[in-house]
């Protein structure tokens, strides 16, 4: 009962606060205890993806986002392209990236705020994905493995944190139980 | 497990009077090892980075920052300049030196507004402003003679329509103007057969020079200008831009820590495959008899009557050029002989041919040399093509590794080599991935960086510059050459340096057209 509602078209309202409650409101029991494994698994092995992602840029002085925002094909290349050309613009989007990935994974492997985690985590992944589409007459220098049609691994990341969203896991195993055991509770 | 749950509720509820219950706690915390993990994943591969990098940092000593620009000597009193020439490089020499036409500047707001990715007149205009005056124009176009005044008039630097300053004077003979009490040095931009010309007129009236190079036409007035230029203590630079190029600086700072261990061959080449690359350039619709004082453009040269063909496109004629020796080879030859000290070859063989080009040129648009350098036990092959534009990079071979230059530098360890035969081993070094890597602009080097970097570093895309600024070799080097006059040394590309470039050239030029192996005599300082 309670999993069906996350399917209702309430959901795609993108209100953030309900986003957020969401992961508050959910009542426990309803996961086998391998599904609530696995998809626990799952939003730790992201998390660990996107907290080295961060880190690793925060760690490296010389890296930029400038060489992937020039790298950028398709429809949007020239909007991602000219925010190249702009150093506030790559100041801002260098800063984004750093913490925003750091933030996420770590939301994501603690447990906190992990709804909206997941969501600024969409958001993000989809400007990695409308930079580089992977369409059949765009090639790029970025990433450097294989070639897609349509579908890459950006694309099944989004859907997988999609996924995570509406199976939340983070009050049951993560540090937004006890919000929700503080919200419940008033 | 009813009772289970009621225990739960009421655990729960007691929760909120009494703090969060164990199991909730456990629960709650249950992911924190994971970060625990993480850490210590962290730390790890940082060790292991870190340990790597001090490794590699052993094998190739180089540093990692980019050439700093070298700060300007002011006396205060602006270096009072003439220019010869204001043919295509006459242009670009006056805007590096920061005179632009204003009809360029026009251009280049144009562009910018039509792409404001194009930063070529911002770039242009942070340019330094280098402290001279240019008092003295002289060309015998009067078209050209004319907008050169204008640009020298330009000292804001100002679009068509801005304000100027005063129009300098300009003069009909080269000779004139070198004569001019109000001018302490010359930049000269005129044809090939008239660089040593001028230059030794100049340096003899204590002149200052910038040359455009090939140093000279024939072999007599290469030694006679270096006589000029010693005797009267002017301060020469031949115009090799490319001394001021990072990745060569870089490259000479690789060669002298004997990254490359013994060097045997360099490979370098000219790939062009355009119209204006083979020196067929427009032809100016105001040009005639009456505009173009064809008897000084002639000066030494053959006679032959008027022709417009020749005036603009002299390139393409032994009469008034050097060809691919004097134009394009003394780049690469300038470029080697700064990082590796090659001095004059032993011996040098060409063959070339006119095989594309078929427009009543003299002069090769395909053209091979081979020099050896027995003093260095190397040799030096250029190859060049007018009519293909295959990329072929400049690339020095040594027995431990070898070096691709172009604004980038890339150097990757030999499979075989002896030096790092070890590292090879101990999987330290991938003789496929580059053991040092340097791209101007880019704050470090890498080489040894993560392989996103290494991807973009093979394929050349350049890291826009960010902290440092795009600079105009051109630019650096007049500057260098200003604030040598300044300081009275001796720049770069000197006389001893050009008297190289220019016998390298005559010999590859001698050993064509006699289609014979050309020899240097040491100890006579002569061509044999």
């Amino acid at each position: 009962m309670v999993l069906s509602s996350f399917y209702s078209k309430r959901f795609f309202r993108f209100d953030l606060l309900k986003i957020y409650c969401m992961a508050n409101t959910i009542t426990t029991g309803k996961y086998t205890n391998m599904q609530a494994f696995l998809l626990v698994t799952l939003r730790l092995v992201i998390g660990w993806y996107f907290l080295y992602e961060g880190l690793v840029k925060i760690f490296n002085p010389d890296w930029s986002s400038i060489g992937y925002l020039m790298d950028s094909g398709g429809i949007c290349s020239k909007m991602f392209q000219s925010m190249a050309n702009n150093d506030h613009w790559v100041a801002i989007i260098d800063f984004l990236n750093k913490w925003g990935l750091t933030f996420i994974g770590l939301g994501l492997i603690l447990g906190l705020f992990t709804q909206l985690a997941l969501f600024f985590g969409v958001l993000l992944l989809m400007l990695y994905y409308f930079s580089h589409p992977p369409l059949a007459s765009v090639s790029y220098i970025m990433p450097q493995e294989g070639s897609y049609l349509w579908v890459n691994k950006t694309l099944i990341e989004i859907f997988t944190l999609a996924l995570l969203m509406v199976f939340p896991t983070s009050h049951i195993i993560g540090l937004d139980r006890f919000f929700r055991k503080n919200i419940n509770n008033k | 497990m009813k009772k289970n749950h009621i225990h739960k509720n009421i655990t729960a509820s007691s929760t909120s009077a009494q703090g969060i219950d164990r199991r909730d706690l456990i629960k709650g915390l249950a992911a924190l090892p994971v970060l625990g993990l993480f850490s210590a994943a962290w730390l790890k591969k940082n060790n292991i980075d870190k340990t790597f990098r001090e490794q590699m940092r052993e094998v190739v000593n180089l540093t990692a920052q980019p050439v700093e620009l070298a700060p300007s000597v002011k006396d205060g009193k602006p270096l009072r300049i003439g220019v010869i020439g204001f043919g295509i490089r006459g242009k670009q020499l006056m805007r590096a030196a920061g005179y632009p036409e204003p009809s360029w500047i026009d251009e280049q707001i144009k562009a910018h507004r039509e792409n404001k990715q194009n930063k070529n007149y911002q770039d242009y205009m942070d340019q330094e402003q280098l402290n001279i005056e240019i008092n003295g124009v002289c060309d015998v176009f009067s078209v050209y003679s004319n907008a050169s005044a204008v640009a020298a008039s330009n000292i804001h630097r100002e679009k068509t329509g801005g304000k100027m300053g005063k129009i300098p004077r300009q003069y009909k003979t080269y000779l004139e103007l070198l004569d001019a009490q109000d001018i302490d040095a010359v930049i000269i931009a005129a044809p090939d057969h008239w660089h040593a010309t001028m230059a030794i007129e100049a340096a003899k009236r204590g002149k200052h020079v910038y040359c455009e190079k090939p140093v000279s036409w024939t072999v007599p007035e290469t030694y006679e200008l270096v006589k000029a230029v010693k005797e009267n203590g002017v301060v020469f630079q031949l115009g090799h831009q490319g001394r001021q190029t990072e990745s060569y600086i870089k490259a000479k700072e690789a060669i002298d820590k004997n990254i490359l261990g013994k060097v045997s061959l360099i490979e370098v080449c000219t790939n062009r495959n355009d119209p204006n690359g083979a020196w067929v350039y427009d032809i100016h619709p105001e040009a005639n008899p009456q505009t173009i004082d064809w008897n000084q453009f002639l000066g030494k040269a053959p006679f032959h009557e008027f022709s417009l063909e020749r005036f603009f496109r002299w390139r393409c004629w032994w009469d008034y050029s050097t060809g691919l020796n004097g134009d394009l080879l003394t780049h690469e030859y300038d470029a080697m002989n700064q990082i590796l000290n090659l001095g004059i070859p032993s011996s040098v063989v060409s063959s070339g041919g006119i095989y594309f080009f078929k427009d009543g040129r003299t002069v090769p648009d395909v053209l091979q040399v081979a020099m050896e350098f027995s003093q260095h036990e190397l040799s030096f092959l250029y190859s060049a093509t007018l009519a293909s534009s295959r990329s072929r990079g400049k690339v020095i071979m040594g027995h431990d590794a070898n070096m691709e230059i172009s604004d980038r530098l890339v150097i990757n360890a030999d499979r075989d080599s002896t030096q790092y035969k070890d590292k090879i081993k101990e999987g330290l070094i991938d003789p496929n991935v580059p053991i040092y890597s340097f791209t101007p602009g880019k704050k470090g080097a890498d080489g040894f960086a993560t392989p996103t970097e290494q991807y973009f570093a093979s394929r050349g895309l350049l890291f826009t510059y960010r902290n440092g600024q795009r600079v105009d070799t051109t630019h650096l080097h007049v500057k260098e050459w200003i604030n040598c006059i300044r300081a009275s040394i001796q720049p770069s590309c000197n006389i001893d340096q050009a008297f190289q470039e220019g016998i390298s050239a005559h010999m590859s030029t001698k050993a064509l057209l006699e289609n014979r192996r050309v020899f240097w005599d040491k100890d006579k300082n002569e061509i044999i």
